[in-house]
């Protein structure tokens, strides 16, 4: 369209970078602007907070008082003490930065596998992808759970092994989705453009295919970072991620889980975190990717496909969604 | 609008109830109430063909749609009716409707593949879409079938019916997807651009399969397209439209012969003639988006004859000449001749040649698809490749630039005496520089993670050692060259229009100074005003750059106005060559006189033969 119709928040031709790192913030604006995005960031947030600020407002969780199961209100604190007599409300506070912190490394180690195996195999293709998938098709036949709970208890409960287990079950899903997303960009003309330059394939994928695969990329990061979450707090409740006396949000529900009757909040208030979170950061991850929609035919290159086919099939240009997306906004 | 009602009853005589009456059709938005379409009002009488032309985003194919009572996700038809018989299709509820689409009105959409059910084979889709409106015995059905097929020129062997729609060609898809829509005898059709996607020749099956089920059904159809020539073919009347509104109204053959608003006038100028070459005229600028319709005509700010008062109110839709409708202030008086033609500047003619191929053979996974191709390209002219889909012509010009690299032969560049290597990597910078390669669809050819600089400046990166600041400078150099100033250097491809991203991929051709330039049917996925821009262009920039052309294209109009050598290429092998006046003047093979002929024309309608 004409001249005014830049976007005003990209500046460009800064750093070679300056595309991706755009593209990026547009995505996390997009997504700010919906309300699904709103109250997924905030109650993400919430759940973050609580647990990395939480600490420095918690009194000791491993000290006692009074008995087991004590009712909210009482020598425990405000939601009552857990099976040994405990502050509930201490260990709530106390009891998350680590499960959050090995969910994050996790996830970070499902993406930077995953992403790598799933462009290298869709780029490469051939004998490379045949070797690649099929690995990842046998790794997804492994039940996660099982598959953790198999490494810890043959090598023992240390928090990097979760970290690897998590990881490694995360990483094939994360390789899937990324591979049949660079096959698309892979076949773009105007990689192939660069192609025709005699630009070498390294070059290629990091200028050309990764930023094109940001979209499922950021989706993936918050849609793995929840499974994981679910997955560490799982092994904590089964007693082989954090050990006890240590307080841990999955720990806490299997501990206080018999006390039910008694005091409900030592199972409900990590549950109620825990499930905050979850829905929190997909609700998030759903808004960047409805964020990349609304960005138009500028935003995704697989949308902007579509739009295309249909603008060069229908000869009429898709005006519907575009200002839909701007209509909500 | 009454006018429109009694504009077109009018032409009609009175002679009967016109079978399709649409009265003031508005289409908007859901959300924002943004209108998309406005008061479109038109008849159409039974066996009657109205062609409805309009450029992107005119919204023409929102009308389409709004006449089988549906407006696409987010859309909304907000007032009118669209009377079918004694139907009004935007009364009926989701039942009513269900019943009467497909009996009553049917629908062809673009793509046959998109049309057709991959799933199923052809048998079964044909019966369903009778089955679905009636019940019939199994005899009486297989022999409508059988009708069926018969009326649309396929046999009507078991071979087609037990055929998966992948099996067919697109023509013969196309064909199958008109029988579905005739099935039930419906009595209006509405075709949405059915023959964009096809060669000139199955293009002219089509239109004839058309014309005829049309008449032999006495059905009212709807002729939706972006192709002025193909409406002439087809249509009684045509409608124009442009942002959301009809702008002119009249049988075709006069809607052709003597335009009277601006913008029809405009568009006309723009097309391409395989006759003989001239100037194109194309119109600058591009159709306001929807929402941002402007006050008054939506046209007066490309209009040449655009006056203050055109900007005060939209202008009624009034019979500027008997059965003419016009919505304009200042309409194009009748006499002007609208015949502009302007001597197009030809090249010196050179004996030195900036491309040789010299007994090029190409496979494709196996299979031989280009035989023994033999192409000149004299410094600074341009040579035109022409042949149908599947002529091995996209595959040449992959040989060309090296993407395709399974091929042998010689490819000699410049006054070079080697063979340029087979893959793109094998070759040197300086041979990949100076051959830049133009792809067909501008949606798909620039990255749309980065702005329009960056892609232009992206060759550079590769080509040419410069401090970042020269980089930015060279590349707005080249999209002032495009007439796109540097005010669009910092936008997303993604909001540009299909032009103006082709012409972005023009400047990043043309950025690294090449001296031959492929290019790839790029005027095939733009509407004729901006395919006539670009080719003035291109034509422009050649005489100043004294550039070289392999210019790729179905068109053969446009070749007429662009190149001056040809070869036509059938089925992967050369079946003529020569000069352009030679060929398109004197064609010797029947395949060229083929595609010739079957060239839709505007002028086809004059002496046609649905004139009542």
């Amino acid at each position: 369209m004409s001249a005014n119709a830049t976007t005003p928040d990209v500046i460009a031709a800064k750093a070679p970078r300056a595309g991706v790192g755009g593209r990026a913030g547009r995505l996390l604006r997009g997504a700010l602007r919906t309300r699904r995005g709103q109250i997924g960031l905030l109650l993400t947030l919430v759940v973050v907070g609580i647990a990395f600020l939480g600490p420095l407002f918690a009194g000791n969780p491993t000290a006692l008082h009074g008995g087991p199961f004590e009712a909210p209100g009482g020598q425990a604190g405000a939601l009552g003490g857990d099976s040994l007599g405990r502050s509930v409300l201490d260990r709530v506070l106390d009891g998350g930065w680590r499960i959050l912190l090995i969910s994050a490394a996790a996830t970070a180690m499902a993406i930077v596998l995953g992403s790598v195996a799933g462009v290298v195999a869709a780029y490469r293709g051939g004998f490379a992808d045949t070797v690649i998938m099929r690995t990842v098709d046998v790794l997804l036949g492994i039940p996660s759970l099982v598959f953790v709970l198999m490494l810890l208890s043959v090598v023992g409960s240390h928090a990097w092994l979760v970290i690897v287990g998590v990881g490694l079950t995360q990483a094939p899903q994360v390789a899937r989705v990324l591979r049949a997303a660079a096959q698309d960009v892979s076949e773009r003309d105007y990689v192939k453009a660069v192609a025709a330059w005699g630009v070498p394939p390294r070059t290629v994928i990091r200028r050309h295919v990764i930023p094109s695969l940001l979209t499922p990329l950021m989706v993936e990061c918050a849609l793995r970072l929840s499974f994981s979450i679910i997955l560490v707090a799982s092994l904590s409740f089964l007693g082989l991620g954090t050990q006890p006396p240590t307080a841990d949000w999955g720990v806490m529900i299997n501990e206080n889980r018999v006390g039910l009757a008694q005091n409900v909040w030592g199972v409900l208030a990590p549950a109620i975190l825990l499930a905050t979170l979850a829905v929190g950061t997909n609700m998030f991850s759903d808004a960047i990717a409805r964020a990349n929609l609304s960005s138009g035919p500028a935003g995704d290159p697989t949308l902007q496909m579509a739009l295309s086919a249909s603008n060069v099939a229908e000869g009429d240009e898709p005006v519907g969604l575009e200002a839909i997306d701007e209509g909500s906004q | 609008m009454s006018a429109a009602d009694s504009g077109a009853g009018a032409a009609a005589s009175g002679r009967r109830r016109p079978e399709v009456e649409v009265t003031d059709l508005a289409v908007r938005v859901e959300r924002t109430e943004v209108p998309i379409v406005e008061g479109v009002s038109f008849s159409i009488e039974a066996g009657k063909t109205l062609g409805l032309v309009g450029e992107s985003g005119s919204g023409k194919s929102t009308v389409a749609v709004g006449l089988l009572g549906y407006a696409r996700r987010g859309l909304e038809i907000v007032s009118g009716t669209v009377r079918i018989g004694d139907t009004d299709i935007l009364a009926l509820d989701q039942k009513g409707l269900r019943g009467a689409r497909g009996r009553i009105v049917s629908y062809v959409p673009q793509d046959p593949a998109a049309g057709l059910n991959p799933a199923h084979r052809l048998g079964p889709q044909l019966r369903e879409a009778i089955t679905a409106h009636e019940d019939l015995p199994k005899e009486q059905l297989e022999e409508r079938v059988t009708e069926l097929l018969e009326s649309v020129d396929l046999p009507p062997t078991k071979r087609i019916l037990r055929s998966y729609p992948h099996q067919i060609s697109g023509g013969q898809q196309q064909r199958i997807a008109i029988a579905i829509a005739f099935a039930c005898r419906p009595r209006l059709i509405v075709l949405d651009e059915p023959t964009t996607g096809l060669d000139v020749t199955t293009q002219r099956h089509i239109l004839a399969t058309i014309d005829e089920l049309a008449r032999v059904h006495d059905a009212a159809a709807v002729y939706v397209s972006h192709d002025l020539a193909a409406v002439a073919e087809v249509a009684t009347d045509t409608a124009v439209m442009y942002a959301g509104r009809i702008v002119e109204q009249a049988p075709t053959a006069r809607l052709f012969a003597t335009p009277r608003h601006p913008y029809t006038a405009g568009l006309l100028a723009s097309a391409p003639s395989a006759e003989e070459a001239h100037r194109l005229v194309g119109i600058e600028g591009h159709p306001p988006r929807p929402g941002n319709w402007p006050g008054g005509c939506a046209y007066a700010d490309r209009c040449p004859r655009a006056l203050p008062e055109c900007r005060a109110a939209v202008p009624k839709l009034v019979e500027e000449s008997p059965g003419q409708l016009v919505r304009c202030i200042n309409p194009v008086p009748t006499e002007a001749t609208s015949e502009v033609n302007l001597a197009v500047p030809v090249p010196a003619a050179v004996a030195a040649s900036a491309l040789a191929v010299r007994g090029l053979v190409a496979d494709y996974s196996g299979t031989r698809v280009l035989h023994d191709i033999e192409l000149t390209v004299p410094l600074g002219q341009t040579t035109a490749v022409v042949g149908e889909s599947g002529s091995g012509k996209t595959t040449l010009a992959r040989c060309l630039v090296g993407l395709h690299s399974s091929w042998q032969g010689e490819v000699l560049l410049g006054d070079r005496t080697e063979s340029l290597r087979q893959a793109a990597a094998a070759r040197s910078s300086e041979e990949l520089r100076e051959m830049q390669y133009i792809f067909q669809n501008p949606f798909g050819s620039l990255n749309p993670t980065m702005t329009v600089v960056e892609n232009v400046e992206e060759p550079l990166r590769h080509f040419k050692r410069l401090s970042r600041s020269e980089r930015r400078a060279r590349a707005i150099e080249a999209l002032e060259t495009v007439s796109l100033g540097a005010a669009f250097a910092d936008t997303m491809p993604g909001r540009m229009s299909g032009g103006e991203r082709q012409r972005v991929a023009v400047a990043r051709a043309l950025v690294v100074e090449p001296s031959v330039l492929v290019c790839d049917e790029i005027t095939s996925a733009l509407d004729v005003s901006v395919q006539a821009l670009l080719v003035e262009q291109l034509r422009d920039l050649q005489m100043e750059r004294n550039l070289s052309m392999v210019f790729i294209t179905h068109n053969l109009a446009v070749v007429r106005s662009i190149a001056q050598n040809m070869i036509v290429l059938q089925q992967g092998r050369i079946v003529e060559q020569g000069s352009v006046d030679a060929v398109l003047g004197n064609p010797q093979h029947p395949y060229t006189r083929q595609l010739l002929e079957d060239l839709p024309r505007l002028e086809a309608r004059a002496g046609s033969r649905q004139v009542a």
